[in-house]
């Protein structure tokens, strides 16, 4: 079948110009090489044809495991289901390559190279000229040779088959409904995903796998042993260390396997999962050079020809040949730096391998090496067979140089992060495993002592929570309204948790509203804001009148709201102003004896010493009575009753410092490297322009950044909502979910990336998700861990859902959308907007505090 | 109106200056008021001090029945000044506003 999707060109413009680029192979990565090529402008560079062998567009085969095991489910829910549901399949539709003018011929393959013609030869009879040739033909299903295996030199016997296309796939779909006994030849990662979607359709599964190690490229024998025990449990039939010798057939289909041994088994259908084999048939018939696949230099270009590159699992780089589909996406970045000449010095240095699965419902994260290999190497290992966790880490020369999970894999984000970044470990290195609590934590909620003080800030004692429980309360919440526990800083509010489940028996009942993005609307956050989108609702009202409960208004509801309103909408939300908070108002902090405090901007923590004149000008002329230095390096003026607001910006004339909002806050950085004798990278550069850019933009909650110039870290960038840091080598670590307020949590390394303005995208695209994804009042500590560390880096860097360019625009929307409130707000946007609130009465006096520290 | 009414209520200008959805502080007398107008319809009372911390309950948000004090997010009816939000903390004394032809007229009286 020849299916010719896109002309590549607009009729009667024939781009004589345009150097031919030929992909032979449309799977997952010739494709995603072809997306890479696509972003570097390749599309104004190339002509581009791409030839697949198998009728379709290309798709994730990933989800091949899905696809067999989710039709199960689909069949048992909906009687007219016909299984999976396709378009979720599909990588890029068809639609995909005529959008970006590429010319595919699905269902062609090609069957030789004329290197010196510079052509390609299909199955078709075609001939295509091309000047630069990428092969991602990627692999084949191994089938070991066995009598009753074939039915024709090419045709499988009926009930045989491999698991490694969509074809595959769906003769197993088809398979499955008759059948009522598989074999699975192959206990590696694929048969063990194969093995899990029959079972879901209700099959006896057998495993057959040569060797006593189950997955035995990712794990080593204790490991594999726990792995075993679970899938076991789950009802799986293994049979380890036993060789398949026969596959029996009755009337022309299959009736069940004989073993080496000389033992037979019936069964209705074999799936062989033996391995794979690069194809590099295509590759050898044409004088490349070939070894386990096809030979590439670190440039991922074949030896012997610098006009063909090659990518994934066809190409053999300093020796490795890979599987899996990280290394793929690093070759594919690589070759479409070379072949655009977006970076003509790419290179590609081979991949340090981290894989995390579920596999047939078990988790399992292996990395680096399985076992100790040197007398020196140091292995912790942690077995609990009866709950079916497994854990090891090996170290050598202090760095963490492997690590398997079984089971439990709650550790695997920082054991990734220690992994890449080679980083210091513990001394302790069991705590690379365990959080070693201290004495607190050891201790549970319901071991607590009744007068515990559970809420510090509202002096809330775990008795008074029990007693709201004993009172009738049921949920979480109705305690927190009630006593007000973790309703101040919030830090608590684990810990109320536990204590009022431990009160209510572990049975507390289900809270609908723990999920509910603000209290007075029952949704989540993304229906919610479906329903705003889809509704166009752009005003507070309009999102009370149209999602509330009877239309009504809730004021524990208004800020979340207002914010969210504001992120969708940043051209044309109705500006309700009684939506915001006091500080949003008139844009200063409120403080406790009702007058505020002002902050301007310093961009990065610098100053001049016009500024500083003008700020003690300020505090002078008005009689400000505190000056004090932020924590975020900036000069705070505080005790300014509100009518003076205006009065204050206008003599400062410096714009807002955002100190007071739900919203980018500030970027602390040290010296970097125009003084600092250790800088190794501009950290005052880079701070003030992610500041300059992203200032004042809104979000769940504040966001807190820093940039180092050094790992010295002096702007403690380990401990912030986006932490940058300089490293060796011209690079920016960036950490994120990092904090040092009401909760203390060392950042995750996002991204390691190479420039100034790499380092200001990434920040935007990153925190451009939390404001769309986080829970109202949801700091990045909590929403890092919630939404996974390796989630974020898929999302954000690796951009696997291919929304990180829609991240990137509507970040760039807010920022354009920005205003300096202060220079808006200089006319009064609401009668008496600046009016004292307390008049003339005397106030709960802030103490004010002379200069030596003493209160005055 | 009764002669009582007559001796603490103050007229305070229009009733344009009390944002719709917002609150306003007055003095009445020596007593410092905050006036509400919330979206629903209505004109409401309240002693402006919080009674927790002496927040400034004008500054606070409200929705058709509460505010929130900005300062700890205590809750108080604005029909009655009762603090909904636990805690133990003191109700606020309620007074009577109205709208008479445009203009904003506060009783030191319960509503």
């Amino acid at each position: 079948m020849t299916a010719t999707l896109g002309t590549g060109q607009e009729a009667g413009t024939p781009a004589l110009d345009r150097a031919k680029l030929v992909v032979v192979g449309n799977g997952m990565s010739g494709a995603r090489a072809l997306e890479e090529i696509l972003t570097r402008g390749g599309a104004d560079l190339f002509d581009i044809t791409v030839f697949g062998d198998e009728p379709y567009g290309n798709y994730n085969r990933i989800l091949l495991s899905e696809v067999l095991a989710k039709a199960a489910g689909a069949a048992v829910d909906n009687e007219d289901a016909d299984g999976w549901d396709p378009d979720e399949l599909y990588l890029n539709p068809v639609d995909w390559y005529a959008e970006n003018g590429i010319t595919l011929h699905a269902g062609v393959r090609i069957v030789r190279i004329d290197r010196h013609a510079k052509v390609v030869m299909g199955d078709d009879g075609s001939v295509t000229p091309y000047d630069t040739l990428v092969l991602a033909t990627g692999s084949r299903s191994f089938f070991p040779p066995m009598d009753g295996m074939w039915a024709s030199r090419t045709e499988l016997t009926p009930g045989v088959f491999g698991f490694r296309s969509l074809d595959d796939a769906n003769g197993m779909l088809d398979h499955v409904a008759d059948a009522r006994t598989a074999v699975v030849i192959g206990g590696g990662l694929l048969g063990l995903e194969a093995a899990a979607g029959l079972q879901a359709h209700g099959l006896a599964v057998h495993v057959v796998h040569p060797t006593e190690v189950l997955m035995n490229q990712q794990l080593e024998a204790d490991a594999s042993r726990v792995l075993r025990s679970k899938l076991e449990d789950m009802g799986m039939h293994m049979h380890l260390g036993v060789k398949t010798s026969e596959i029996l057939v009755t009337d022309g289909a299959v009736s069940g396997v004989r073993f080496t041994d000389g033992s037979d088994l019936a069964c209705d259908m074999v799936v062989v999962t033996a391995g794979i084999r690069p194809n590099i048939g295509l590759a050898m018939v044409s004088g490349l050079e070939t070894q386990r696949a096809i030979v590439v230099d670190d440039r991922m270009r074949s030896v012997d020809d610098d006009d063909i590159f090659v990518v994934g699992e066809c190409a053999q780089h300093r020796g490795e040949v890979y599987g899996v589909v990280g290394p793929l996406w690093e070759q594919a970045a690589v070759l479409a730096d070379v072949v655009t000449g977006a970076d003509p010095d790419a290179a590609y240095h081979g991949s340090r391998l981290t894989t995390k699965l579920k596999v047939a419902g078990v988790d399992v994260a292996q990395m680096g090496v399985k076992g100790p290999e040197r007398e020196s190497d140091e292995f912790v290992q942690f077995s609990e067979t009866g709950r079916g966790v497994y854990q090891t880490v090996i170290i050598r020369d202090g760095t963490l140089i492997g690590a398997t999970l079984v089971g439990d894999v709650s550790k695997v984000a920082a054991l990734t992060q220690a992994f890449d970044s080679r980083s210091a470990l513990p001394e302790e290195r069991v705590k690379l495993l365990f959080d070693l609590g201290s004495a607190d934590d050891a201790a549970s909620a319901a071991d607590l002592p009744d007068d515990t003080q559970i809420c510090n800030c509202n002096g809330v004692s775990k008795g008074d929570l029990v007693g709201c429980v004993h009172g009738g309360a049921e949920t979480v919440s109705a305690c927190m309204d009630a006593t007000r526990a973790g309703k101040g800083c919030g830090s608590c509010k684990g810990l109320v948790r536990e204590v009022v489940e431990a009160a209510l028996g572990g049975a507390g009942a289900e809270d609908p509203a723990d999920s509910y993005y603000v209290p007075g609307i029952p949704l989540d956050k993304p229906t919610l804001m479906h329903e705003i989108r889809t509704r166009e609702l752009k005003s507070l009202s309009a999102v009370f009148a149209t999602l509330a409960p009877e239309g009504r208004e809730d004021v524990g509801s208004k800020m979340g709201l207002t914010a969210l309103l504001r992120m969708m909408w940043p051209h044309d939300h109705v500006d309700e102003r009684d939506g915001r908070f006091i500080n949003d108002r008139v844009h200063a902090n409120i403080q406790r004896d009702g007058t505020f405090s002002v902050v301007p901007r310093m961009s990065g923590g610098v100053t001049s010493p016009d500024q500083l004149r003008r700020i003690a000008d300020v505090a002078d002329k008005h009689d400000i009575p505190m000056v004090k230095l932020t924590g975020g390096q900036r000069i705070d003026l505080l005790g300014v009753p509100k009518e003076k607001l205006q009065e204050v910006w206008a003599d400062l004339d410096m714009p807002s410092g955002w100190a007071y909002g739900k919203s980018f806050r500030t970027v602390k950085t040290c010296v970097g490297t125009d003084f600092c004798r250790f800088g190794l990278g501009d950290s005052t550069r880079l701070g003030i322009d992610l500041e300059e850019r992203y200032k004042g933009v809104e979000g769940p909650a504040k966001m807190k950044l820093a940039v180092s110039g050094c790992p010295r870290n002096c702007a403690e960038s380990m401990v912030k909502d986006v932490g940058i840091v300089a490293v060796e080598g011209g690079q920016w670590q960036i950490y994120v979910g990092g904090a040092a307020g009401a909760t203390i949590r060392k950042g995750d390394i996002l991204a390691t990336v190479d420039s100034h303005d790499e380092a200001v995208r990434i920040t935007g695209r990153f925190l451009q998700y939390y404001r769309e994804q986080a829970n109202w009042l949801e700091r990045t500590y909590d929403f890092v861990p919630r939404m996974g560390l390796d989630h974020l880096i898929a999302v954000v860097v690796d951009d696997v859902e291919g929304i990180a360019a829609e991240l990137d625009e509507r970040m760039q929307e807010a920022v354009d959308a920005y205003v300096d409130p202060w220079a808006a707000d200089q006319q009064e946007a609401t009668p008496g907007q600046f009016h004292d609130a307390l008049p003339m009465v005397p106030l709960p006096q802030v103490p004010v505090r002379s200069s030596e520290g003493a209160p005055a | 109106m009764t002669a009582s009414d007559e001796a603490v209520s103050v007229r305070l200008g229009p009733v344009d200056q009390v944002p719709v959805g917002e609150g306003r502080a007055f003095l009445v007398g020596d007593e410092p008021v905050a006036v509400f107008r919330p979206r629903s319809g209505g004109l409401h009372a309240l002693r402006a001090i919080c009674p927790h911390r002496g927040g400034p309950l004008a500054d606070g948000l409200l929705d058709d029945e509460v505010v929130m004090c900005p300062l700890h997010n205590h809750r108080f009816t604005l029909s009655s000044g009762e603090c909904v939000s636990g805690g133990g903390v003191d109700d606020v004394a309620a007074y009577t506003a109205r709208d008479e032809d445009g203009e904003l007229v506060v009783s030191l009286v319960a509503p």
